[in-house]
C-alpha cells in the first residue's frame, strides 16, 4: 500500500516536470535543428542564431528590450528604496494598508493593469491635447507638442510602476532587520540624516536593493502583457516581437530568441536566488 | 563637581495622547554619574532620548549650560550615546567604527580659522589608538563587530561615543544584554572610565542594584514622574514613597500610626523611631528593611509572628514571618525551621517612616514572595523599548 502510494506519488511529480518542462526543452532542442520543422530533426546547426543576429526587427526589439529593463530597474529602485523607508518609518496602522496597496499591483492580472494603463494613458493624452490646443493658440513662444502617443515613454512609465512594489518588498525587510538605533547612532555621531543614510543605512540594506533591482529586472525582461497595451505601435519589446513573429509563419528563429531570453531569466533568477539563500546563511551566522 | 550643567524644566512628553512623561524638573552637574531609575514604562528611555535629541518634548525646556537646545539635532550636541544593544554599525570594522565621529567632525582651520576642515588622519587615528588602550582591546582594529563578544561590543560602543570628547555621555541600559558576571565587571569598568575622561555620565537601567553600585544620584521615575532624587544611601535609607521602597532593594512596608515625633505604632503596639515632623496621630507608611530585624524568643520580642517559609541564600536565610497575615521578609543569619513561633526587635534606626502616597498598600507584603522573585527574573529578560513609542 505505502509503496504504491509512493509510486503513484512519484509518477504524479514525474508528469508534473515533463508537462512543465517538456515543452521548453522541445523548443531549446529544436532552436538547434539544421532544417525548418519544428517536428523532424535534420541534425545539429547554429544557423537560426546566426539569422537572429541579422534580424533587425529582432535586434531592434532586443535593444528596445535592454534598454527600457534597464532604465526602468534604475528608476524603480531609487524609487522603491526611498519609499520603503518611508514605510519604515511609518506607524504600523498607516503602513499596512499601504503595504496592502503596494502588493495588489502584484497580484493583479497583467491583462487589467495593462490595460487600465492604456486606458489612462489615452485620457491623459486627450486632456493633454486640448490643454495643448488652447496653449499654442494663447501664445507662439514655446509650441506644444499637441498629439502625443504611446510609445517608448509610456512603455517605461508603465515598466517602472509595475517593478516600484518588487523593490519594496525586498527593500522592507532588510530595513526591519536593521538595528533600529543605527540611524540614531549615526546622527549622534555627526552625521546629518542624509549623511547617515548613505552612510550606514545604504549598506545596510544594500543586499536587498540589490535583490529587488535584479528581480525588476527580471519582471520588465520578460514582460508581455503590459507591454503590449502601453508601447503602442512604435516601440516593440522582443517579447512583443516574437509574438508578432508567431502570427505570421512558425519560423525557428522564434526558438532560438525564445531560448536566449529563457535563459537569461533563468540565469537572472539563479543569482537572486543564491545571493538570498547566502544572506540568510550570513544573517544566521550573525545571529548564532 | 557642583557646576549645573544640565536642566530640564517642566518637561512633558505624550506619544498619541499618551502621556510619558509628566513635569520632569531635573538639573544634572558636571562630572556627575547620574542614574535614571525605574521599571519598564516609567519615562526613563524617553527622558534620555530627549536629552540625546532624538525625541522632541511635547512642553517644557532643555537647557545645556544655560542655553535652550529643544530644537538643536542631535548632531550639533555635545552629547554622545551609547544605545542598548551597541548599534555598532555592522559594516565597518572596530578602528572605523570608533573613528566615525572623527571622520564626520569638521573644525576651523587652524591657519585660516572662516575654512572648516576634516580632522587629519593622523590624529584620528592616535585618538582612536588611545581610546583601544581605554577599553583595554589593543590589536581588534580589524575585527568586524560579530566577530566581538558581547562585552567587546559594548566597550566598543563606548569608545565610539567617547572619542568625541563629548560633555555627557549617555547609556541607554548598556549591560542589559551581558551576563551576570560580566555586568558586574563592567559596572566597575565603567565608573573606572567616568572618573579617568571625567565628564557626565547619565545612565538608564532598571537595575536598582546597578544604580546603587555605580552612580553619584540617583533619579527614581515611575509613570513618568519623577518619585525621588538622591545619593544611592539617601534613597535607600530615607525612600520617598512605597515605590522607591520597594524598587530599591527589598522592603517590609507597614501601614502605621505616627503617634507623636520619634514614636510609631504599628499592630497596636508603639515603636521607638527617629523620624519626626507628622502629624499628631497621623496614618504612615513604615519600612523595615528586611536586614534590619532581629530574631529573639517570642518573650523577649516586640512582636511575634509564625515562620511560613525559608530560603538559604548563601550568606543569609531569607524567612518569611507571617505577623497577623501580613507577610515580612526577614533576612537573617540564623536558621529558624518553618511553622516556629519567633519573636522580633526592631532598633529605632531600623524603622523609616514615609509619608502616605499613591502607592500605600502596593507594596511591601511578601504573601506572594517566591512570585516576586519569578517576576523580577522576568523583568530583567525583557528589553526596556516599549516606551520609546516605536511599534515593531
Amino acid at each position: 500500500m505505502k509503496r504504491k502510494g509512493t509510486f503513484l506519488s512519484r509518477l504524479f511529480m514525474a508528469l508534473v516536470f515533463v508537462f512543465l518542462y517538456a515543452p521548453i526543452a522541445l523548443l531549446i532542442i529544436f532552436s538547434f535543428n539544421a532544417g525548418s520543422s519544428n517536428t523532424v530533426w535534420k541534425g545539429f546547426s547554429l544557423d537560426w542564431y546566426g539569422k537572429l543576429f541579422h534580424n533587425r526587427l529582432i535586434m531592434q526589439s532586443v535593444y528596445t528590450t535592454l534598454l527600457v529593463s534597464l532604465l526602468a530597474t534604475v528608476i524603480a529602485t531609487v524609487a522603491g528604496t526611498f519609499a520603503a523607508i518611508g514605510f519604515y518609518a511609518m506607524r504600523r496602522r498607516v503602513r499596512q494598508p499601504l503595504m496592502t496597496v503596494n502588493n495588489i499591483p502584484m497580484m493583479n492580472a497583467d491583462i487589467v493593469t495593462g490595460v487600465s494603463l492604456c486606458l489612462f494613458f489615452v485620457a491623459v493624452f486627450n486632456g493633454w491635447h486640448g490643454f495643448a490646443v488652447w496653449f499654442n493658440q494663447a501664445q507662439r513662444l514655446f509650441i506644444l507638442e499637441e498629439n502625443l502617443h504611446l510609445g517608448f515613454g509610456t512603455l517605461l512609465i508603465a515598466h517602472i510602476g509595475f517593478n516600484i512594489p518588487y523593490v519594496i518588498l525586498s527593500v522592507g525587510p532588510k530595513l526591519r532587520q536593521m538595528d533600529k538605533n543605527l540611524v540614531d547612532a549615526a546622527q549622534d555621531l555627526g552625521c546629518t540624516w542624509m549623511q547617515a543614510f548613505r552612510k550606514v543605512i545604504l549598506p545596510e540594506i544594500m543586499p536587498g536593493i540589490v535583490s529587488g533591482a535584479l528581480t525588476a529586472f527580471t519582471m520588465s525582461i520578460d514582460d508581455f502583457v503590459i507591454s503590449y497595451f502601453t508601447a503602442g505601435s512604435s516601440a516593440s519589446t522582443l517579447a512583443m516581437t516574437i509574438y508578432g513573429m508567431t502570427k505570421k509563419r512558425v519560423s525557428p528563429q522564434i526558438n532560438a530568441i525564445s531560448t536566449l531570453l529563457f535563459l537569461t531569466v533563468l540565469i537572472l533568477l539563479a543569482i537572486v536566488n543564491l545571493r538570498e539563500a547566502r544572506q540568510e546563511r550570513l544573517s544566521a551566522r550573525r545571529a548564532g | 563637581m557642583s557646576k549645573e550643567l544640565i536642566r530640564l524644566r517642566d518637561l512633558c512628553m505624550a506619544f498619541d495622547d499618551e502621556p510619558v512623561l509628566n513635569n520632569i524638573n531635573l538639573y544634572i552637574n558636571d562630572k556627575e554619574f547620574l542614574t535614571l531609575l525605574g521599571p519598564s514604562g516609567c519615562g526613563k528611555t524617553t527622558t534620555l532620548r530627549i536629552i540625546g535629541g532624538f525625541a522632541t518634548p511635547t512642553s517644557g525646556d532643555v537647557l545645556f549650560d544655560g542655553v535652550r537646545i529643544n530644537d538643536v539635532p542631535p548632531h550639533k550636541r555635545q552629547i554622545n550615546t551609547v544605545f542598548q544593544k551597541y548599534a555598532l554599525f555592522p559594516h565597518l570594522n572596530v578602528y572605523e567604527n570608533i573613528a566615525f565621529g572623527l571622520r564626520m567632525q569638521r573644525r576651523p582651520d587652524p591657519k585660516d580659522p572662516k575654512r572648516m576642515v576634516k580632522i587629519p588622519n593622523e590624529e584620528i587615528h592616535q585618538r582612536v589608538m588611545e581610546m583601544l588602550e581605554v577599553i583595554n582591546l589593543k590589536g581588534f582594529e580589524n575585527r568586524k563587530p560579530d566577530a566581538l563578544s558581547g562585552g567587546q561590543q559594548q566597550r566598543v560602543a563606548i569608545a565610539r561615543a567617547l572619542v568625541n570628547r563629548p560633555k555627557v555621555l549617555l547609556l541607554d541600559e548598556p549591560l542589559g544584554a551581558l551576563d551576570l558576571k560580566l555586568r558586574k565587571d563592567m559596572q566597575i569598568e565603567l565608573k573606572r572610565i567616568q572618573q579617568q575622561v571625567g565628564i557626565t555620565f547619565i545612565y538608564v537601567t532598571h537595575d536598582q542594584e546597578e544604580a546603587l553600585t555605580m552612580s553619584d544620584t540617583i533619579v527614581v521615575m515611575d509613570k513618568g514622574n519623577i518619585q525621588q532624587i538622591g545619593t544611592p544611601e539617601d534613597i535607600y535609607n530615607e525612600p520617598k514613597n512605597a515605590f522607591v521602597a520597594d524598587f530599591i532593594g527589598e522592603s517590609n512596608i507597614i501601614d502605621g500610626i505616627m503617634v507623636r515625633d520619634r514614636l510609631v505604632q504599628m499592630y497596636g503596639k508603639q515603636f521607638p523611631c527617629l523620624d519626626g515632623g507628622f502629624g499628631e496621630n497621623e496614618p504612615v507608611d513604615v519600612v523595615i528593611r528586611p536586614e534590619d530585624i532581629d530574631i529573639v524568643p517570642v518573650e523577649q520580642g516586640q512582636l511575634a509572628g509564625t515562620v511560613t517559609n525559608v530560603t538559604f541564600k548563601g550568606m543569609q536565610y531569607d524567612i518569611i514571618v507571617d505577623f497577623r497575615g501580613f507577610k515580612w521578609l526577614i533576612q537573617t543569619t540564623d536558621h529558624s525551621p518553618v511553622g516556629a513561633r519567633i519573636g522580633i526587635k526592631i532598633d529605632p534606626d531600623g524603622i523609616h517612616i514615609m509619608k502616605k502616597s499613591a502607592y500605600s498598600g502596593m507594596f511591601g507584603d511578601y504573601s506572594s514572595f517566591s512570585e516576586e522573585y519569578d517576576e523580577l527574573d522576568d523583568a530583567s529578560l525583557v528589553p526596556d523599548e516599549e516606551e520609546s513609542g516605536d511599534e515593531t
